[in-house]
């Protein structure tokens, strides 16, 4: 299995790009992948490789970037118990389960058996070229809720999880670059409504 | 607190709203104490600008004293800051460049998506300027959130007057960018389309870097005069037809550097330009932009052009022939005003850039929505306004909450 950056092979753009073949090629280098639906990108960090990795391996801490995720519960080494929104001022849960893992450079997940939204995941730490930081490479697969219904009801509620990945990786960025997530909220209660 | 607050095209109201506070930890709290109108807050006034919201606050020049900080803001309550339109982050890296009005991370990320829809990437964040730029609220408000207060805003010494320092915030920066892009040699005759605040900066700056001359192009006699002052000559364009003028005043050569200070709205009936208008009043196009495409081809052969005018859209007709086979250098953008705001505060300190002589108007915040007609009516004799809260029916001292 190799890279989640490798190409098809018909040219050089990586496997985040929306390809003609859609997720089916991906999802052969995901490990014991789980859904159908595939939304990856790529994000410049101007930080080393290092801390990124640690901030993001204590999954506690992702619930502070990603709109979408209420909270986060360690079960073991392994496992974690994931509490996310879903349309409808609904919650899903799952428990996720880390499928490989190497320390500044890979963190990979799937869903256990049974999750309401079946998913699986991978994030990788590069270096990015020139000594410019780092590129970090988030590919998520899932099923959308309720299919293809679900998963229009979920753009309206900009909850489609392409956006929220694209949207997720920037507030993870901001968080690392500036040490806080922008917002342009006057008020305390506005900024309240908005991150609810 | 009070605010000036946009509600549609020449709809702007002073109202009651509520006061802003700290939210992230590098935020501050600013009670503004001069704050200007600005000519690009008349492209909002006007309706040109897409995404604005009714109730939004407007505002991007500001200045005032340090009233609230959060745990990492590096600024002290009681000091004197002015604040650059710009929301720049400091820590990406276009900020370590100094390109802060492309920061990575001024916008918040739901509002990363249109800009980047647009322009392929999102740019900084600006103060009041429609929720494309951020939906931050400006500065024409008795009180504004400041974020990254430890990057932005510069400490004004004790004892310098507001209006000597307030336009470190936007234009000043901008017409001294502007120049710096125009990359003047000693010997360089040097055009400026436009004598708006931006324009005068412009001619000021050009100087400054050791233009030989410059021509400044308006309609406006008042503008002219001061343009003038300072040692420029001028082309009236309703008296005489710009290209040929220039042509003629730098014996056929052209200007070796444009700088194009007018943007969006240009005014004037020229062909192309009633053409554009059609257009924008019927969604064709967004941008009319006579004065650029005539610096194109007034410009001598493998010169610069220099673009601090806003365009935020598509034009058409661009004449991309003459901009090719005469070899010019196109250089533009927002305005990187952390990058020049101190030395240009101390080239104010030691009196080398006087910028008072721009403001023809100061009335108090209460009297904005009256200000925003008198700037937009009233081009000639007003060449800036600056809004001061505190000339107010003061509000009783700690009535802040
Ligand atoms: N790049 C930046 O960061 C930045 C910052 C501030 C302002 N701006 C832009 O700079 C431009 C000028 O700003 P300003 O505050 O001086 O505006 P302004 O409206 O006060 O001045 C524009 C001037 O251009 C003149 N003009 C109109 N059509 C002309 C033509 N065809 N030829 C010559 N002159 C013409 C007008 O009479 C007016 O005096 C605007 O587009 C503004 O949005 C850019
Ligand atoms: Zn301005
Ligand atoms: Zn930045």
């Amino acid at each position: 299995m190799g890279d989640v950056r490798d190409s098809t092979g018909r040219d050089d753009a990586p496997l985040t790009v929306e390809k003609a073949g859609g997720a089916g090629a991906a999802a052969d280098k995901l490990p014991e992948a789980q859904g159908h639906s595939l939304s990856g990108k790529t994000v410049t960090i101007n930080r080393p490789r290092q801390p990124l990795y640690d901030f993001w391996r204590d999954f506690t801490n992702l619930p502070a970037f990603m709109d979408n995720v209420v909270a986060v519960e360690l079960l073991d080494e392994k496992r974690s118990r994931w509490t996310v929104k879903a349309p409808g001022a609904r919650t899903v849960q799952w428990t996720s389960i880390i499928t490989e893992d190497v320390p500044g450079r890979t963190i990979a997940w799937t869903s256990e058996e049974g999750a309401d939204v079946p998913n699986s995941g991978r994030v990788e730490f590069l270096d990015a070229p020139g000594g410019r930081g780092s590129w970090v490479v988030a590919t998520i697969l899932y099923d959308p809720p309720a299919g293809i219904i679900g998963k229009v009801i979920a753009k309206m509620f900009q909850r489609e999880p392409a956006i929220q990945a694209r949207r997720d990786l920037r507030r993870f960025k901001q968080l690392m670059e500036t040490g806080e997530i922008a917002t342009s909220a006057r008020t305390r209660s506005q900024h309240e409504e908005e991150t609810d | 607190m009070r605010a000036l607050t946009w509600h549609g095209k020449h709809d702007v109201r002073v109202e009651t709203v509520d006061d802003p506070e700290i939210i992230n930890p590098r935020d501050a709290i600013i009670r503004i104490t001069s704050t200007a109108i600005c000519g690009s807050d008349l492209h909002l006034y006007d309706g040109y600008i897409p995404t604005m919201k009714a109730g939004d606050i407007l505002g991007h020049e500001f200045m005032g004293e340090v009233v609230e900080t959060g745990s990492r803001s590096s600024l002290k309550k009681g000091q004197r800051v002015v604040v650059p339109f710009t929301i720049a982050c400091g820590g990406c890296f276009h900020c370590s460049k100094h390109q802060y009005s492309a920061c990575d991370n001024g916008l918040p990320a739901d509002n990363q998506d249109i800009a980047q829809a647009i322009y392929g990437q999102p740019m900084s964040g600006l103060f009041g300027y429609s929720h494309m730029t951020g939906g931050y609220a400006g500065g024409q408000a008795e009180y504004v959130r400041v974020p990254f207060s430890d990057v932005g805003p510069i400490i004004i010494p004790d004892g310098v007057e507001d209006d000597k320092v307030l336009f470190l915030s936007d234009i000043l920066p901008t017409g001294w960018q502007a120049a710096e892009y125009a990359e003047i040699e000693p010997g360089d005759t040097v055009a400026v389309w436009g004598c708006g605040p931006v324009g005068l900066f412009c001619v000021q700056s050009a100087f400054l870097m050791g233009a030989e001359r410059v021509i400044a192009i308006d309609h406006f006699p008042r503008r002219l005069d001061l343009a003038r002052k300072f040692g420029a000559e001028t082309i009236n364009y309703e008296e005489s037809k710009t290209y040929e003028a220039l042509m003629e005043m730098t014996g056929g050569i052209g200007p070796d550097a444009c700088i194009d200070a007018v943007g969006l709205e240009a005014h004037g009936f020229f062909a192309d330009n009633v053409w554009d208008q059609i257009k924008v009043s019927t969604f064709m196009g967004t941008d009319r932009a006579h004065s650029i495409r005539q610096a194109i081809l007034a410009c001598r052969k493998g010169g610069r052009v220099s673009m601090p005018a806003v365009y935020g859209g598509f034009v058409d007709k661009f004449p991309l022939g003459a901009f090719m086979e005469k070899g010019l250098t196109l250089k533009t953008g927002q305005t990187h005003v952390q990058h020049y705001m101190p030395a240009l505060l101390n080239a104010i300190m030691e009196d080398k850039i006087d910028t008072t002589f721009l403001i023809s108007h100061r009335m108090p915040l209460e009297q904005a929505t009256e200000g925003y007609k008198m700037f937009h009516d009233q081009q000639n004799e007003v060449t800036k306004i600056v809004l001061k809260p505190g000339m107010a029916l003061a509000p009783a001292p700690g009535e802040k909450s």
